[in-house]
């Protein structure tokens, strides 16, 4: 009896972890990976097992057209929050001395946090719009005659959204990841004769790349599954996958979506293990 | 091999904030020496080291490498290589990279820097390991990488920031007599931080005892063992009781005092004024047990504990007016009157042994 509870007592103690899992995470993957087989016709969907979802939309030059424009964003998005999020967590981790200093300027990147993503998204309407703050300023002061119209409603406005909502997600794992490289290191780097961006391209960078990782990680599945800033600033005139499922869904063809998000599990899961070859994050977690 | 350069710091200070961790300190260090700087931590001795090597600004004061005054020059520029505390050895670069690692920046070709590399590693007989990482070798072979790294630019002077503290006491003897056998082959000016009062007397041709921001003595390991010039030394570099008391009368070389509740003792040094208080230090290995012939040699205390140490055996005494008395007597003359802890045990010294500390 009392043999049996010692070997239970481990299992017991993972059933909480594995029930909110299995809840929550393998059963709806699964329910998707069945739906995505399933039948439908305008008025619902029926138990079947055919393959003619996935051959839709794999054979659909609008579906590859999506995630071509999908992963544009993402490529871009990465790009510009990689390269802000490194100068960030390097001016807070290297030139900020006080660690009071370096939290309370932490804390100040996330203070957009505070409020909701649809909230941050929709105030850059006013500012970009054809009469926003940034139009009426310039015309006011002279440098263009015409309202920008590119500012709103375009890729441009998508990506500089996106931006806006994802450097979060690069600063925060890059600046972690730089408070744990040692001081010394930089010392003995300036005492080998490193200039600044000797000691940055030599040591810091190297050594921030499992940070790095991370937030790519981040960044590039926030942006894969992103429909609704998509939707917000483009006006509706740029697709992403997500929003491509949406629609779908709107026109109750479940089954449809079901198997589109399938694919985009699996590019995205792909993108994330090229990522995991590249880099070595363990270090970091 | 090279040109060793001598070190002058001269009055030189570091304040950081309203706190003073260096205080006006001036010593020469020569050239091609061993100087340890020696003291408890907070003491000022890694400002020191990091003030010559270029890592911490010089408050006040100027700081002269050979025939040049480095003051304002950045590390790279002084002619001095440093062996940090940790090694930070770069944790993503195999050994060559990072042996190899100033030459790069220097913008060295990779073939001539990788040659070089490796030549400095046979050096440290870890040619074998050159393709490793810093996290797959042992303490010691990362201490020799380190150093390997520092000596690569031909330095005229290596500051090592307490390069054994992080081995094992077995290594921490091996890597003693490496750092030794170096600084001979190199012939370059070596300065060794230190915590360890053993470490500084094995290595050290000069040792500076710091206190408090400041130097209580810069002089031979031999000169600072036997002839401590302060309390502090005396204290801090062991084996040394340290008596206190107040100045009764003087003769030349001779000074006689009283210790407070106790009794009156005389010992060697320049003479003081009457009812000055005076410390006198007294090796606890000269101290013997037996009466005293002369007067003001010796007293009488109660034995408050016992150590055997194989050769040896350490007698803690209580004395009137003096605590924490150390008496080393050989085992041959404790077994030949041997006390127990209780007794009342007579103590004596010879006239050279107890000596005056401090300036008058």
């Amino acid at each position: 009896m009392n043999n049996l509870i010692t070997r239970a007592t481990p299992y017991l103690q993972a059933t909480p972890l594995l029930a909110l899992l299995g809840f929550f995470l393998a059963v709806p993957i699964l329910l998707l990976l069945i739906v995505s087989f399933w039948d439908y016709d305008f008025a619902g969907m029926y138990p079947a097992f055919v393959t003619f979802n996935y051959a839709e939309t794999l054979g659909s030059w609008v579906t590859w057209k999506t995630y071509g424009n999908t992963l544009k964003f993402a490529a871009i998005v990465w790009a510009i929050t990689a390269f802000l999020g490194f100068w960030v967590a390097y001016f807070l981790a290297f030139h900020v001395r006080t660690a009071t200093m370096q939290m309370v300027l932490f804390l100040v990147c996330t203070v957009p946090f505070l409020t909701s993503n649809i909230i941050r998204m929709i105030s850059w309407i006013p500012v970009l719009g054809r009469n926003g703050l940034v139009n009426s300023g310039l015309v006011g002061a002279g440098i263009i005659d015409q309202p920008l119209e590119w500012l709103l409603y375009s890729d441009f406005a998508v990506i500089l959204a996106m931006v806006h909502l994802y450097t979060l997600f690069m600063v925060t794992p890059i600046f972690n990841n730089m408070m744990r490289i040692d001081k010394s290191l930089v010392e003995a780097a300036r005492d080998a004769g490193a200039k600044d961006w000797q000691i940055i391209w030599n040591v810091i960078l190297p050594l921030a790349k499992p940070g790095i990782a991370i937030g790519t990680i981040f960044v590039v599945t926030l942006v894969m599954a992103d429909f609704s800033t998509v939707q917000v600033m483009s006006g509706g005139q740029s697709a992403s996958v997500a929003l491509m499922m949406r629609n779908q869904m709107s026109l109750l063809q479940y089954p449809a979506a079901a198997a589109n998000a399938v694919v985009l599990l699996v590019l995205v899961l792909l993108m994330v293990a090229g990522i995991l070859r590249i880099v070595d994050i363990r270090k970091e977690l | 091999m090279s040109k060793a350069a001598e070190i002058d710091i001269a009055s030189v200070s570091k304040i950081y904030g309203k706190t003073i961790a260096v205080d006006s300190i001036s010593i020469k260090i020569p050239a091609g020496s061993y100087c340890c700087l020696l003291g408890p931590s907070g003491c000022g001795k890694t400002p020191t080291l990091r003030m010559i090597a270029g890592h911490e600004s010089v408050s006040n004061g100027d700081i002269v490498l050979g025939k040049e005054v480095v003051t304002n020059l950045p590390p790279a520029k002084r002619g001095t290589a440093m062996m940090f505390q940790s090694y930070a050895l770069f944790p993503h670069l195999d050994l060559i990279d990072n042996v190899a690692f100033s030459l790069k920046m220097a913008g060295v070709d990779k073939e001539t820097r990788r040659a070089k590399a490796l030549d400095m590693l046979k050096l440290m007989q870890l040619d074998g390991y050159a393709n490793r990482r810093p996290a797959q070798l042992s303490g010691g072979q990362q201490q020799r990488v380190a150093l390997a790294r520092a000596l690569i630019t031909d330095p005229e002077a290596l500051l090592l920031d307490e390069p054994l503290s992080a081995l094992d006491p077995f290594l921490k003897i091996r890597m003693r007599a490496e750092l030794k056998k170096l600084h001979k082959q190199l012939g370059i000016t070596f300065v060794h931080v230190t915590h360890s009062q053993e470490e500084a007397m094995a290595l050290a041709d000069m040792v500076v005892v710091m206190s408090d921001g400041r130097i209580e003595q810069a002089a031979s390991p031999r000169e600072v063992f036997e002839r401590p010039a302060t309390a502090f030394v005396a204290r801090f570099m062991g084996d040394h009781n340290v008596i206190s008391g107040k100045v009764v009368g003087s003769a030349e070389n001779i000074v006689t005092f009283d210790v407070v509740g106790g009794g009156t003792f005389t010992a060697s040094g320049e003479p003081r004024p009457v009812g000055a208080d005076v410390d006198a230090a007294i090796r606890t290995d000269h101290v013997r047990i037996g009466e005293s012939p002369n007067k003001g040699f010796g007293f009488t205390g109660i034995v408050t504990n016992l150590e055997y140490r194989g050769p040896s055996v350490k007698l803690t005494i209580e004395g009137a007016g003096i605590s924490e008395f150390t008496a080393i007597v050989t085992d041959k003359a404790f077994y030949a009157t041997p006390v127990a802890v209780g007794d009342a045990v007579p103590l004596h010294w010879d006239a050279e042994d107890a000596i005056i500390l401090g300036a008058p």
